[in-house]
């Protein structure tokens, strides 16, 4: 794997300033270099910081101290070069699945691409979630999962440098949720994309990605340890269950969450 | 067990009953005052001949009530055009609202008819008057509806546009107007309603043609069964109006669309 550093946070720190002068220390000093086409995923107790940090590395929201870098470049506000993936998906209502994700490859592809072009890419997408059938449905007429993938499928047709995920699949329940893990597997095989994904869920964790982030708690969050996933892709759920590599990761990250940092207020 | 569509037709036609009895009970008590039968006797002759017209002061039901319409559409239209540009941009912009918000919480409260010898002074015309009121009556509701809509936008849909780096125009019409247009829609419903409860009585105090001086007028000619005949017209019309407005509001609500 290369060494070079993609996307780097660099010592930052997040302060929430509350009411009457006071002030909330969320992230303190978060050091973290990601390489290119990694799968990251970042771990963590409720409330410790996890979506602050993601939404500074989408620059919807400003880095109090510090810097965040995407290939040398100072990330200060949201672009579609970093697509996010909401937990709650936030799809349009009012557009169908195609014109959801039309509408994205319009606005940062248009220019280069004449309608028919534009017609392929969005299909081509629509396609790689397995999606034909309900492109012309609206997002209050399919289920959550279907839902997901349209997210997924709008966040990449963009062609970003930097997949982010919030919790995407922590609505979902647990046999759609493992289709759309192994869904996202595939689709990251086929474009390389560089993935940093948030998640509540140990088995979630050491299934996706190359590494895994364990964040302390907070406040002045930071980053505790982080985990090497060394098991060759594609990975098979089936297979894992019984290996030594899974097993040891998955018992590293529950020692860190429910031992070294455990929360009992939850 | 009785169908539940004749229900619907008996007991309205039940209660219609108990209306005209009281009705006529009062006619009975009251000297001159028109009975059920006069007034569709009436009602026959004003509807036979709706467009007649003998100049200023005596013009059929149609052209009365069609001059009515035509201010509440005019003043309705101008706070429209003047409400929604506002609203969107108090819902928008913080600044704007602290700005905005005092006057219209001051100015909302103010019966439209309170403009009026203002406005009677400034324009000196009582067409123009009549449809300044309904602009007055008309701006509030659309107003703070447009920009209820507008604040309703979820946090979400704005990030997306935050990462799609739309434009400001083109994050208000592809991701704001979306969702406030059913709000607007709302806002000039009310509006509407209140518009044509207004008209009548700017109308009896600036004469002229329409349905409000038409009410006033045969007040003074003695013809009281014109009068009750009035009240139905604006009553049908005011059902119409708000039926139409609802349909539109329907078709612009991409939440009714969405379920077809
Ligand atoms: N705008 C804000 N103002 C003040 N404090 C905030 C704000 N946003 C987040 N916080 C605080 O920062 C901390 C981290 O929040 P964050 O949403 O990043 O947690 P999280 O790890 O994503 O939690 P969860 O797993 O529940 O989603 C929390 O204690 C939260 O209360
Ligand atoms: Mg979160």
């Amino acid at each position: 794997m290369s060494a070079k550093p993609f996307l780097k946070i660099d010592h930052v720190d997040k302060i929430f300033p509350l009411g009457g002068g006071k002030e909330y220390v969320a992230l303190r000093d978060v050091q973290l270099d990601i390489r290119e086409n990694e799968i990251v995923s970042i771990i963590g107790h409720s409330g410790c910081g996890k979506s602050t940090i993601l939404n500074l590395i989408a620059g919807l929201d400003t880095i109090s101290n510090g810097t965040i870098l995407l290939e040398d470049q100072h990330i200060t506000a949201p672009g579609p070069e970093r697509a996010v993936v909401f937990q709650n998906h936030s799809l349009l209502p009012w557009l169908s699945v195609y014109q959801n994700i039309e509408m994205a490859v319009r606005k940062v592809l248009g220019e280069d691409l004449s309608p028919s072009e534009i017609r392929d890419h969005v299909m081509k997408y629509i396609d790689m979630v397995n999606l034909d059938h309900a492109k012309d449905k609206y997002p209050g007429e399919i289920s959550g999962g279907m839902k997901q993938r349209v997210g997924i499928a709008r966040a990449l047709s963009i062609e970003p440098k930097v997949l982010l995920m919030d919790e995407p699949f922590g609505a979902l329940d647990s046999l759609t949720r493992a289709n759309l893990q192994d869904h996202l597997m595939r689709i990251q095989m086929q474009t390389g994309n560089t993935v940093v994904i948030i998640t509540h869920d140990v088995d979630e964790a050491v299934l996706l990605s190359d590494r895994v982030i364990m964040m302390t708690n907070g406040p002045e969050a930071t980053i505790g340890e982080i985990l090497e996933v060394n098991l060759p892709r594609p990975r098979n759920r089936l297979e894992l269950q019984h290996n030594e590599e899974y097993l040891r990761c998955r018992g590293a990250i529950i020692e860190f969450l429910y031992s070294k940092f455990a929360k009992d207020d939850e | 067990m009785v169908p539940k569509y004749l229900n619907a037709v008996f007991l309205p036609l039940l209660l219609l009953g108990v209306v005209l009895g009281i009705w006529s009970y009062t006619a009975i008590k009251i000297p001159g005052f028109p009975t059920p039968s006069d007034v569709w006797r009436e009602l026959l002759v004003v509807l036979s001949n709706p467009f007649y017209n003998n100049g200023a002061g005596d013009q059929g039901i149609a052209l009365q009530l069609g001059n009515s319409l035509a201010r509440v559409f005019g003043g309705f239209a101008i706070a429209i055009a003047v409400g929604v540009p506002v609203g969107l941009l108090i819902g928008m912009s913080k600044n704007a609202y602290t700005a905005f918000n005092p006057y219209i919480q001051i100015l909302k409260p103010v019966s439209p008819l309170a403009w009026l010898p203002l406005a009677l002074f400034v324009f000196k015309e009582v067409n123009t008057t009549a449809i300044f009121v309904i602009f007055i009556t008309s701006i509030w509701p659309i107003i703070i509806n447009t920009a209820l809509g507008v604040r309703s936008v979820s946090e979400d849909y704005l990030n997306v546009a935050r990462v799609l780096q739309l434009t400001p125009f083109e994050r208000v019409f592809q991701i704001i107007l979306p969702v406030a247009v059913p709000f607007i829609f709302t806002g000039m419903r009310l509006s509407l309603g209140i518009a044509w409860l207004v008209i009548v009585a700017a109308e009896m105090l600036t004469g002229g043609v329409g349905i409000g001086f038409w009410i006033w007028d045969e007040y003074n000619n003695l013809n009281y069964a014109h009068i009750i005949i009035g009240i139905i017209l604006i009553g049908v019309i005011g059902y119409i109006l708000d039926t139409l407005m609802g349909l539109i509001a329907d078709f612009f609500d991409y939440r009714k669309r969405g379920l077809k």
